[in-house]
């Protein structure tokens, strides 16, 4: 069976790596989508960690209560991500900046009060969640998770969609004289962005095994603002690097976990003064990969670009 | 029972119009929502805890120093994490702000522990009194006393000292009130130390009122002050008074109509339908963006 | 033949401010109209009426016969009118190509699920047509030798061109400008004109706002003026030039009467 076959691949994992690989894995996903919200689109989004929420509790209630396939469980749960992201952002999205962000954390805290009030969720006692039904190790689930996102926004920030995104950040108003339906626009990212967070609260939901409505308020959500600002707002290496690096760093500062939040915090501060396009932030990848192999970057081609001159004739 | 919720209710409300006011000055000034106002209440109640109990002062000298401490942390403040992203986005001026606000909570969690402290029973006398239907107690006589004399404080600085003026001609044109030799960068910090102030004072009261103080207070009235800002008109003084008071209000009534687990959620169904229905807030004026 | 763009009686208040007065402006097909008047006229707001970013109070607007007024800044765009602006409004942080390929957003269609089909041949073919056609609007502003460089460390006049460029690639059929000469040295005006009439030539209507009174004399096939948001005078730049009503506008009662 491929299943036994990956399990025993897992396994010769040591755990408490396993145990790293796996949340740096579903930060991943959480700061890719939140990334597409505030670094692509420039819309801050202060309640990422709501929608993580939604996923988290609907991939646990339909395991508990339906026994549904693991994959078609992610999927939902994401999708009901989804719906509570268009249902919330069309009426906020209209808003701008500073009044919007606060829109957005004040929709995150009805939230969590909602959760912490519904017989579904057990109150505030929270669900504990049973194995997911799936032959395939959930490690392995997170990383395809994490390459599929990633797939997709790669995707997304070179294509039209992803152009018109970057236009919303840069100038709305030129934005839309230039044909960008911004609020249809800013309503599929934010979408987008809170499905990606209810895939990651979902997965985070089975392999946690434990889930309350407190686990997922402000702090939760400026933990991934700081894995997204940290890498470089708009840039997905970034995403990555600011996620991997927020969540491996407790691991090897052990002796400061005390005051990791107040490094956090304070790294915020530093960030934005002396570097406030992140770590990768304007970096180009490609320029970094053709210094190492000694070639010279000539002009940025995008793919699409190429086989143009022989097209046009 | 009215009556008694309707005071229960401006007592708590003239403390989130403290807070408010910090957000609203500061919002009016140089448009940051100053993320770390609700620690610099968190950290005016534990100054004045200590004061109380570690020097055994009164707790009036000990409110008053609060706020002193308050004062300079809040010019701090924005000298170290504000005044250096001034010409950046207010993207990144929100976020510093984030950062601060999470450093101060973390930082004050590390002094005092995560427990809740309370100040020492005798440090008010509390004495009940009855008006018509109603009882008041002599604590929240206080509470609404003290806010109201600061409000009268701010409205006269505001409007009758030099510095007031330099306050309000800033606010209405940041670059004009430079060019007409105002110093912006003094006003600034001046509107910081106020609004500070102001915050540790409401700090206080709800320590007491409360019997509660932790270092993660700040975060929850922080954001229901701001909701009271948003709801009164963001940048608009009285506004910020006025949305205070009607939140506290609303906020008691509800837990009155048997809605108290859902308490923290109220302000902010509030904050989401001021900002849908009228961003401008109840006293805020129109703002006409220009192309 | 029909008017490309008719604005009848079209008045617009913030609050007691009468912005735009009661407004009958006429485009014609192919010609090139200049809105002149004082400062505060009311012309940029004639511009913003016309893209959709401001709704009029009273009035319509008519674009090749269909009513525009409710119209959101989006459709008026993809229904064949662009604009620049009088500050300037690039994406800064972008390069210029892909300024120009956001402007040329109207010329595609794919959204989010064609995103993900990016790969797809169909999507790359879509990607071609648009890298082209900004190429083609890049290289008649004469910028195509900086499409790497980010808008915001352009020079001024290479900002201004590039507005221009981005406006081209919506494909337009009325081309708004909002004084697309200011700052320029008179070098730069001159070339502006010359690009200027390259446009109206390749078949696009072309509103103009423009303070250079040599500039619009030079330019225009026709004139309108406003003062105070309502027209004063309508007609060819030699009509407008001795028209006193205009004079009156623009250097006050007492030096008309003395005329």
């Amino acid at each position: 069976m491929i299943g036994e076959y990956l399990e025993n691949l897992v396994n010769l994992v040591d755990a408490y790596y396993l145990q790293i690989f796996v949340n740096i894995g579903i930060a991943i996903i959480m700061a890719l989508g939140l990334n597409l919200v505030t670094g692509v689109t420039g819309q801050l989004s202060l309640g990422h960690a709501a929608f993580m929420s939604i996923g988290a509790f609907t991939g646990a209630i339909l395991t508990i209560k339906l026994g549904m396939p693991f994959s078609l469980n992610l999927i939902c749960s994401g999708l009901m991500a989804a719906l509570c992201g268009v249902v919330i952002g069309f009426p906020i999205l209209r808003l701008s900046g500073d009044y919007l962000a606060i829109a957005t954390l004040g929709f995150a805290e009805i939230l969590k009060v909602i959760l912490l009030n519904l017989d579904i969720t057990n109150r505030a006692l929270g669900l504990s969640v049973p194995l997911p039904h799936t032959p395939i190790p959930l490690p392995i689930y997170v990383w395809l998770t994490v390459l599929l996102v990633l797939a997709a926004m790669v995707l997304i920030q070179n294509s039209r969609f992803g152009r018109a995104l970057r236009a919303i950040r840069e100038d709305e108003i030129a934005a839309e004289t230039m044909g960008v339906n911004t609020t249809l626009y800013k309503i599929q990212a934010f979408a987008i962005g809170a499905f990606t967070a209810g895939l990651g609260g979902c997965l985070y939901a089975h392999f946690i095994a434990y889930i309350n409505p407190s686990d997922f308020g402000f702090s939760k959500s400026v933990d991934i603002l700081n894995m997204v600002v940290l890498g470089g707002l708009g840039s997905i290496p970034g995403s990555v690097l600011g996620a991997t690096l927020l969540t491996t760093a407790p691991e090897f500062l052990r002796f400061m976990e005390r005051y990791r939040m107040m490094v956090y915090g304070a790294l915020l501060v530093f960030l934005m003064i002396f570097r406030p396009n992140g770590l990768l932030g304007g970096v180009s990848i490609r320029k970094l990969v053709c210094k190492a192999l000694g070639i010279k970057p000539g002009p940025r081609k995008p793919w699409h670009r190429i086989s143009t001159r022989k097209a046009g004739g | 029972m009215f009556w008694q919720q309707l005071i229960n209710g401006i007592a708590l409300g003239s403390t989130y119009a403290l807070i408010a006011l910090g957000y609203t000055m500061v919002y009016g000034i140089i448009q940051l929502i100053n993320f770390a106002h609700g620690e610099i209440y968190m950290v005016g109640a534990f100054a004045a805890l200590v004061l109380v109990t570690v020097f055994k002062m009164s707790i009036f000298l000990a409110m008053v120093l609060a706020m002193v401490v308050c004062l300079l942390l809040g010019v701090i403040i924005e000298f170290v994490a504000y005044r250096p992203l001034r010409r950046s986005s207010r993207l990144s001026a929100l976020i510093s702000a984030i950062g601060v606000s999470t450093f101060l909570s973390t930082l004050v969690l590390l002094i005092f522990g995560a427990d809740a402290k309370g100040f020492p029973d005798d440090v008010f006398p509390v004495v009940q009194m009855r008006i018509g239907a109603a009882e008041v107690s002599s604590l929240q006589l206080l509470i609404i006393g003290v806010s109201a004399l600061l409000m009268l404080g701010l409205e006269f600085i505001v409007h009758h000292t030099k510095i007031g003026k330099a306050m309000r001609a800033t606010s209405q044109d940041y670059t004009t009130a430079a060019l007409m030799g105002v110093n912006v960068n003094l006003v600034i910090s001046f509107t910081f130390a106020l609004g500070s102030a102001l915050a540790a004072a409401g700090g206080v009261l709800v320590g007491i009122y409360f019997n509660a103080v932790s270092f993660n207070m700040g975060l929850m009235a922080g954001l229901k002050a701001f909701a009271a800002a948003v709801l009164g008109g963001i940048g608009s003084i009285p506004g910020a008074m006025l949305g205070g008071v009607v939140l506290g209000v609303v906020e008691v009534l509800g837990v009155a109509a048997g809605y108290s687990s859902y308490k923290d959620a109220i302000a902010f169904a509030i904050l989401v339908a001021v900002l849908m229905i009228k961003p401008t807030g109840l006293l805020g004026q129109k703002i006409q963006k220009k192309v | 033949m029909m008017p490309l763009l008719t604005m009848e009686r079209v008045s617009v208040r913030f609050g007691g401010l009468v912005a735009v007065n009661q407004l009958d402006l006429e485009v014609r097909q192919g010609e090139i109209l200049a809105l002149i008047g004082p400062n505060g006229a009311g012309k940029s707001t004639v511009f913003n009426l016309i893209t959709g970013i401001y709704r009029p109070t009273e009035g319509t607007i008519r674009f090749r016969g269909e009513i525009i007024n409710d119209k959101h800044p989006h459709e008026i765009a993809a229904r064949g009118i662009s604009r620049t602006f009088q500050t300037i409004h690039l994406f800064n942080e972008l390069p210029v190509f892909e300024n120009v390929l956001i402007g040329a957003h109207t010329q595609g269609k794919s959204g989010f699920l064609g995103a993900l089909g990016g790969f797809l041949p169909v999507k790359r073919r879509e990607e071609r047509a648009l890298a082209d056609l900004a190429r083609e609007c890049l290289a008649l502003v004469q910028l195509d030798c900086k499409v790497d460089e980010l808008a915001k460390n352009l020079s001024y006049g290479e900002q201004r061109r590039l507005e221009i460029a981005r406006a081209l690639a919506v494909r337009p059929r009325l081309l708004l400008l909002d004084e697309p000469a200011a700052g320029m040295n008179p070098q730069e005006k001159k070339e502006l004109m010359d690009l200027i009439r390259k446009i109206q030539v390749s078949g696009i209507t072309i509103l103009v706002v423009e303070h250079d009174m040599k500039f619009v004399m030079g330019l225009s096939d026709r004139i309108a003026v406003l003062d105070y948001g309502a027209k004063i005078a309508e007609g060819l730049p030699e009509e407008i030039r001795s028209n006193p009503a205009v004079i009156e506008a623009y250097l006050g009662k007492g030096v008309s009467g003395q005329c």
